[in-house]
């Protein structure tokens, strides 16, 4: 009763609603309906092929970019539903931003890499880009690595500091959701537990939507988990709760490494 | 046993020479002919470059003087024709690549443009002169040349750009349109910079093809001496300038000449286009 209380009392910022999507003939979301709240950490789990990931990429109509995607249903983002008839997606896209499984720094420098989205968003004032430059990059905590090189190409970044670039770069454009595909898969460990820090800081300022495949990373990071298998939601809670006590038989099975 | 194993393998180590020794002489034939012909024309042409040859326009049908306006023509006609292909080629290559993907008029479209590269260039060149000379009244020009060469190059043009778009990763455009870009602006900005050097290429291999025709030039730019001042006037490549000395036999020393200096400007056009590309390849 106490947990189901405070969870009312958050800010839902999406409210995923009956949401099917189909690829041709096959269906990989099946009657999706979720709550995503406001500034929490949300993990979705699952094994491959579950669709979490598909269903990441509704969150910010990613899937728009492949043919033949098919979508029923409705997600509403602050109330209004995202694949209604006039919804500007840019607007959209620049409050919801991504973060992608290997990290995708344009070959550019590193500076330009973070002014890129301010850029196209017509900030043009030099002292205000330089300012979000740094500011991002202390966000991320990339600052004091880079910062005598912010010129120099971002593909001379190691992995995991690229993936940082990636994430200074969606703050830059000062999005309200960050959501991550798998953003430490490609990464070691040292990196990964740096992204991981950066995930507690960056939650009180922004809602994240985290696909992992690991399940000590969703216990570690997140405030709430929604297990998915063959493109259903089993079961979505508190992560204490379904990590300590699921509702649901196959989450268990799944938490505790039976399958998947 | 092991004698039978012996064997087969000297009569394998034989067969393995014998192709080697084949492969090896039909690569020296080629690089012979190329140096053989490339060769012939410098050690004849090259002494009869000088100043005068580069400076002053051609007298007596190019008997005497140099060919000043020749090699102003050529550019010239090849700047046109370029400047018209390259936006038309690369805007093709991305509508092609980025919008239309796949779908029956795409296929067909680009079937036609294959086509095209294949047609032989004195077809252009009728075309070009019914067309821009007759029809639109363009006259012998160095814009009805330049519309008839922008037309033979822009299948090699469209190829190279499309094949270049094809190698930008898919995450490029990801990361860019998650930020809230345009398909536009991903394209402007991210894309097309990613594909510099290759686009470079298929000017080059354009302007490669432009400098060195002959049939379709002179059908269109037709065959005047004199120094062409606006797009509307005719005037001469150094190919055309070329056949006409050596068909009318006018003289043997300015033809070596022209076609020696030919063959330095296709050398230099692609020498600094490797190091242009190789430049923004880094």
């Amino acid at each position: 009763m106490q947990i189901k209380e405070t969870i009312e009392s958050l800010e839902k910022k999406f409210e995923v609603r009956d949401l099917n999507l189909f690829y041709g003939s096959f269906q990989a979301l099946k009657n999706i309906d979720m709550d995503i709240y406001e500034n929490k950490i949300t993990a979705l789990i699952g094994p491959s092929g579950c669709g979490k990931s598909t269903f990441l990429r509704t969150l910010n109509r990613m899937n728009d970019l492949i043919n033949g995607v098919k979508i029923e249903g409705h997600i509403t983002f602050d109330g209004k539903n995202i694949y209604g008839k006039d919804y500007d997606l840019i607007a959209l896209r620049k409050k919801v931003g991504m973060v992608f499984q290997k990290p995708n720094p344009f070959p550019k420098s590193i500076y330009e890499n973070i002014v890129y989205g301010p850029k196209i968003h017509g900030e043009k004032n030099r002292d205000v880009l330089d300012g979000i430059v740094e500011r991002t990059l202390r966000e991320v905590a990339l600052w004091e690595e880079v910062k005598d090189r912010l010129h120099r190409p971002a593909t001379g970044l190691s992995g995991g500091q690229q993936q940082r670039l990636c994430i200074a770069r969606c703050l830059a454009v000062e999005p309200e959701v960050i959501l991550m595909d798998e953003p430490t898969s490609a990464l070691d460990p040292v990196a990964t537990s740096k992204i991981e820090e950066l995930l507690n800081t960056l939650s009180d300022k922004y809602t994240i939507v985290i696909v992992t495949h690991n399940m000590q990373q969703a216990g570690r990071v997140s405030d709430f988990t929604s297990f998915f298998l063959s493109g259903k939601v089993i079961e979505s809670d508190k992560t204490e709760k379904i990590f300590s006590n699921p509702a649901n038989k196959k989450t268990e099975d799944y938490i505790t490494g039976r399958f998947g | 046993m092991t004698e039978k194993l012996k064997q087969r393998n000297q009569y394998k180590s034989i067969k393995n020479g014998v192709f080697y020794g084949i492969i090896g002489f039909l690569a020296a034939i080629t690089l012979i002919s190329l140096i053989v012909i490339v060769g012939y024309i410098l050690i004849n042409g090259l002494s009869h470059i000088n100043w005068e040859f580069l400076s002053q326009e051609p007298r007596r049908m190019g008997k005497e003087g140099g060919i000043f306006s020749v090699i102003i023509g050529t550019i010239y006609i090849t700047i046109v024709a370029m400047v018209i292909a390259t936006p038309v080629g690369v805007a093709a290559a991305i509508y092609f690549n980025e919008y239309a993907k796949g779908g029956k008029v795409v296929s067909t479209i680009r079937f036609f443009t294959e086509i095209l590269a294949g047609i032989p260039s004195i077809i252009f060149g009728l075309f070009g002169f019914a067309f821009f000379v007759v029809f639109l009244g363009m006259g012998w020009s160095v814009l009805s040349g330049g519309l008839t060469l922008s037309m033979m190059v822009l299948p090699t043009l469209v190829r190279a750009t499309e094949e270049s778009l094809k190698t930008v990763p898919m995450t490029y455009r990801e990361g860019s349109l998650s930020l809230g870009a345009s398909k536009w602006q991903t394209i402007i900005k991210v894309i097309l910079p990613c594909c510099k050097s290759g686009i470079l290429t298929g000017l080059i291999l354009g302007i490669g093809r432009a400098v060195g025709e002959t049939a379709a030039v002179m059908l269109t730019v037709g065959g005047s001496l004199k120094l062409p001042n606006t797009i509307f006037d005719s005037t001469r490549s150094m190919a055309v300038h070329l056949y006409m000395l050596a068909s009318e036999g006018l003289s043997r020393e300015k033809t070596y000449a022209t076609a020696a200096l030919l063959i330095l400007m296709v050398l230099l056009i692609n020498t600094a286009a490797n190091f242009i590309s190789r430049r923004l390849g880094n």
